[in-house]
C-alpha cells in the first residue's frame, strides 16, 4: 500500500521541530525504519511529518559527566561500529547485530528506537537493563527521564506531545560490569518473539545487581524481579521458576510458549553472566 | 507548491536529477514511477523483504523506507547503476551459473546487499554471508545457491586482489 497524503517539513533547528510538533496531528520523522512502514501500511497518517534528520548536535556516541551519551539521531550500523560502545556499553554493543537487517540498521536510529517503544525491540529493553535514561527537550526546557518510568505502554512513553528525545544515556561499564543478551526469532533480524536483556555486577564468584529486562512479553519491556533476586543467589534453576512474567498471546506465539521460552533464555543468559573472564 | 509536494535534486547513478515529488512518495517508487528505472522491485512496502535495496550516500537502504523527498541532496544509485559500471559484473555472472536465481525478483536487491558486503573485503564466512543477507527475503532458491555465488565471488576477488 501507500502512504496517505502529509505535508512534509525540514527542521533545521530543535526549536523549530518543537515548535513544529504543536501542530496537529505532526509526527518526527528520523530514521523512519518503523515510521514509514506504518505509513505505507496506513497503520498511522499524520497529516505533517517534521524530518530531524538534519539537525545538528543529536548525533553522535561520548563520555559525558560520567555517562556514555548517545545522540538521539545516532545510526544503528554508527553504534554498532563504535569503540565507545564496545567498550562502554557493552550489552548494547551486543544487542545491535540483532536489530534489524544491515539496511535497516544504516537508517534506524537509537532515539527513534526508544522513542517508539515497540515492545518487541532490543533496545528498549537495554536501556531498562542498564538503568539508563533518556534526555528529552520541549516548549519547558529539557528535562531527564529514566528508563524506569519511560515506556508506559503499548507504543506509549512519558515523552509530552511537544517533547523531542534528543539522547539516551547509560552508566558506563566497570571492571565487574557483566553483561547479557539472547533473543529468540523466526529468522534473524526479525522483532523477537521473546528476548533478553541483562547486566550485572560480578561479586566473589557470583552476581551482585542483577537487572533482567525481557521484551516481546507485554505491552513495555519488563523486570523479572523475583528472578533477579534468585539469580544473585547463584541459583539458576530458582530464577527459571520464579520468572514472575505475564506475556500475552500473539501472532508469533502463545502466552505458554513465550513463557517457557523465557526460561530458555534466561539459562543462556545466566551462563553469559556467569562466565569466568580473564 | 505546497508542503505536499517538493522539489528535490539528486544524483542517480552518476546523473543529477531534478524532480516535483509528491511528500509521500517513497524513493523506490520514485525511482521506478518517475525516472523508469524499473531495476528496483517494490515487495513488501514495509522493510522485511529487501527487494527494494539501494544505495544511498554509499549505504544500502530500503528503498520503501526512505521518502524521496529525503532525498533531497543525497547521491542515489540503483542496480541499473551498479551493473552499468561493472561493479557487480561477477557477481552477476555467478548467480546465473550456480543458479542463484529464478524468478529473479530478489535479485536486485540481493546483488546490492552482497555487493555491500563483498566491497569490505576478505572472504566473509557462510555464516556471515547469511547474516548479512538476511533482509533479503528469495521464495525461490532456497537461498544456499546465494551463498555459493557469493562465497564463489569472495574467493575469486580474494584471489585477484593477491
Amino acid at each position: 500500500m501507500k502512504p496517505a497524503p502529509f505535508a512534509y517539513k525540514k527542521a533545521h533547528s530543535l526549536d523549530e521541530a518543537i515548535a513544529l510538533l504543536g501542530e496537529k496531528d505532526a509526527r518526527l520523522l528520523a530514521g523512519g525504519q518503523s515510521l514509514i512502514a506504518t505509513l505505507n501500511m496506513r497503520l498511522s497518517a499524520p497529516s505533517l511529518l517534521i524530518d530531524i534528520n538534519k539537525l545538528h548536535g543529536l548525533n553522535g556516541i561520548s563520555e559525558k559527566n560520567g555517562a556514555i551519551e548517545i545522540g538521539a539521531l545516532t545510526r544503528h550500523a554508527q553504534a554498532e561500529h563504535s569503540e565507545v560502545i564496545a567498550k562502554h556499553a557493552p550489552l548494547i554493543a551486543r544487542a545491535m547485530p540483532y536489530i534489524g537487517h544491515p539496511a535497516i540498521r544504516n537508517r534506524g536510529t537509537l532515539g527513534g528506537s526508544i522513542a517508539f517503544a515497540d515492545p518487541a525491540a532490543e533496545l528498549p529493553a537495554c536501556l531498562l537493563a542498564l538503568d539508563g535514561e533518556v534526555e528529552a527537550a520541549g516548549p519547558k526546557g529539557r528535562r531527564a527521564i529514566k528508563a524506569a518510568d519511560f515506556f508506559k505502554g503499548l507504543f506509549e512513553t512519558a515523552l509530552a506531545p511537544q517533547e523531542v528525545l534528543t539522547a539516551i544515556r547509560v552508566p558506563p561499564a566497570g571492571k565487574g560490569t557483566r553483561v547479557g543478551f539472547a533473543e529468540l526469532a523466526r529468522r534473524h533480524g526479525d522483532y523477537a518473539i521473546v528476548g533478553l536483556a541483562a547486566s550485572a555486577r560480578a561479586d566473589g564468584k557470583g552476581l551482585s545487581d542483577v537487572r533482567l529486562a525481557y521484551f516481546g512479553v507485554g505491552n513495555t519491556p519488563a523486570r523479572a524481579k523475583k528472578a533477579e533476586l534468585a539469580l544473585a543467589r547463584g541459583d539458576v534453576d530458582a530464577a527459571v521458576s520464579a520468572l514472575d512474567l505475564e506475556p500475552h498471546d500473539d501472532v508469533q506465539a502463545t502466552a505458554k510458549v513465550k513463557k517457557h521460552l523465557a526460561g530458555v533464555l534466561l539459562r543462556r543468559v545466566a551462563s553469559q553472566l556467569l562466565e569466568t573472564r580473564p | 507548491m505546497n508542503d505536499h509536494t517538493l522539489d528535490i535534486s539528486l544524483t542517480v547513478n552518476g546523473e543529477r536529477v531534478q524532480e516535483r515529488v509528491d511528500a509521500r512518495k517513497t524513493l523506490v517508487d520514485f525511482l521506478r514511477e518517475d525516472l523508469s528505472l524499473t531495476g528496483s522491485h517494490v515487495g513488501c512496502e514495509h522493510g522485511v523483504c529487501g527487494a527494494c535495496t539501494v544505495r544511498v550516500d554509499g549505504e544500502i537502504v530500503r528503498g520503501c523506507l526512505m521518502l524521496a523527498a529525503q532525498c533531497d541532496d543525497s547521491v542515489v544509485e540503483t542496480i541499473e547503476g551498479m551493473s552499468d559500471s561493472g561493479e557487480v559484473g561477477d557477481l552477476q555472472t555467478a548467480f546465473e551459473q550456480r543458479n542463484a536465481l529464478q524468478c529473479g525478483y530478489c535479485t536486485p536487491g540481493m546483488l546490492a546487499a552482497a555487493q555491500d558486503l563483498l566491497k569490505r573485503g576478505g572472504v566473509p564466512s557462510r555464516d556471515e554471508i547469511r547474516e548479512h543477507l538476511s533482509g533479503n527475503y528469495c521464495r525461490c532458491t532456497g537461498y544456499h545457491s546465494i551463498v555459493d555465488a557469493v562465497q564463489a565471488v569472495a574467493q575469486q576477488r580474494a584471489g585477484k586482489s593477491r
